[in-house]
């Protein structure tokens, strides 16, 4: 190897005159001026990357891929279970969903305020939901009607399954402001 | 003086002493006594020579001191509070109300919260009292900088606080504020320009890779958000508050001590 070499012949020659013994010593590290510089920038490259790699690791170990959460599909029983003209509250605390039915069907509404997204109670006797946060009100069809909420209560998706139960996910939703409840899927015909 | 030496000097002239605080013995002319304070690593932080004019209370209102003396109050409360306190949906208000009504000197939850109070109220008045007296001038912009990241902390630290007795308060400020998080511009799934963050059909912001998500750790406030704001209040954000709190401390003696009143 080069630098043993190097070794040998500097312990050979020790009584060298003075200057040929300074550039001897120059010799001897094996790293000059612009080598090492390139070595440094690639180690600090290296450095960056290797620091920004376990950055993203990090980003990325906050956002997992399997999530226990309640799940978004569920079957909630059969049409004749719910009374025509109420607000049904069932599902509110399982699922976060409103049952309502009319004399056209069922639909199934957001329990989530569109104002902040605190949870409103429905208040029978004024035939309204009243959120307890900021005073936004909604009428059974769930359109907005007082109170800070900029839009309606958002619906979810209802259809009957081949046994004739009700399905609803809440995947997929639909917004009045959107024109989406004339959708035929925000609503289920009865 | 005679020879004799009394028990104080005995003590500091011994290895122990020695060992412990640097510089060597009892301090005896001022330039030593300075260098006590140079050497310790807890007093360096603060100046050696106080100027009389910053001690004045009618001037300094002493708020920054106090929100550092609140800290350590939060930081040693905080701390037993966890002997008790489980993050989990099971147990974490239980073990509150456990805290409050059974176990001896419970009041250290009451101590934690309206200490907290204290510091965000502390901590503003000091920048109030800072930005009146004109401190944040140069050289001293650096540090009103440090000041205002500290702010944000302090503030940090609190919401987290909040979500921690998981009652109805708790759920509905962090569901408000984490929705404040969705509506973030181009990392929040409702907030302007994140359907511009796409491949094609592809969205990368969703309801389930967005800045809200990363903050609760899911789709929902439940169990992972109260874990996520768990670790954040009780390591993730003192950790980062204590880096900055140094410097901040540091740079007022770097910068020429407390300001003087004009």
């Amino acid at each position: 190897m080069p630098e043993k070499d190097k070794k040998k012949t500097s312990t050979i020659s020790p009584k060298t005159p003075p200057p040929a013994a300074l550039n001897k010593v120059e010799k001897e590290s094996n790293v000059d001026r612009r080598t090492f510089f390139s070595w440094l920038s690639l180690g600090w490259v290296a450095f960056v990357a290797a620091t920004g790699g376990f950055f993203t690791m990090m980003l990325r170990f906050f956002f997992p891929n399997v999530l226990f959460e309640p799940v978004q599909t569920f079957r909630a029983g059969y049409p004749d279970d719910y009374t025509v003209g109420e607000v049904d509250l069932r599902w509110k605390e399982k699922y976060g969903v409103w049952m309502v039915r009319n004399d056209e069907g069922i639909y199934v509404l957001s329990t989530v305020c569109t104002h902040l997204g605190c949870t409103p109670n429905w208040q029978p006797s004024a035939k309204k939901f009243k959120c307890p946060c900021h005073g936004s009100g909604f009428r059974m069809t769930g359109i907005h009607f007082e109170g800070p909420a900029p839009r309606p209560l958002e619906r979810f998706k209802i259809s009957l399954a081949d046994d004739g139960e009700i399905i609803i996910d809440k995947t997929q939703k639909y917004q009045q402001e959107k024109g989406q409840w004339n959708d035929p899927e925000s609503f289920l015909k009865v | 003086m005679s020879d004799k030496k009394n028990i104080f000097e005995k003590i500091a002239e011994g290895q122990i002493w020695k060992s412990i605080f640097r510089g060597g013995g009892a301090p005896k002319t001022r330039r030593q006594r300075m260098m006590v304070v140079l050497n310790s690593v807890f007093l360096h932080l603060h100046p050696v020579r106080l100027p009389k004019h910053a001690v004045k209370l009618k001037f300094t209102w002493c708020m920054g001191g106090l929100s550092f003396f609140i800290f350590l109050i939060l930081t040693i409360s905080g701390i037993l509070l966890m002997f008790y306190y489980r993050p989990t949906i099971e147990y974490a208000y239980t073990d509150i109300m456990d805290l409050t009504e059974q176990v001896p000197f419970g009041i250290m939850r009451e101590i934690h919260r309206w200490g907290a109070h204290a510091m965000v109220i502390a901590v503003w008045l000091h920048m109030f009292r800072v930005f009146m007296t004109g401190s944040y001038k140069p050289p001293r912009e650096f540090n009103w900088s440090v000041g205002v990241i500290l702010l944000v902390l302090t503030l940090l630290l609190s919401f987290t606080g909040y979500l921690l007795p998981w009652d109805q308060l708790a759920i509905w400020a962090i569901a408000v504020g984490s929705n404040m998080a969705g509506a973030t511009p181009f990392l929040g799934a409702e907030g302007p320009g994140s359907s511009l963050l796409a491949i094609g059909d592809i969205n990368f912001i969703t309801k389930a890779s967005d800045a809200r998500f990363g903050l609760i750790g899911g789709r929902f406030l439940g169990e992972a958000t109260l874990l996520r704001f768990y670790v954040l209040h009780c390591i993730g954000l003192p950790f980062i508050i204590m880096i900055f709190m140094a410097v901040h401390f540091w740079r007022i003696r770097k910068d020429g001590g407390i300001s003087t009143p004009v």
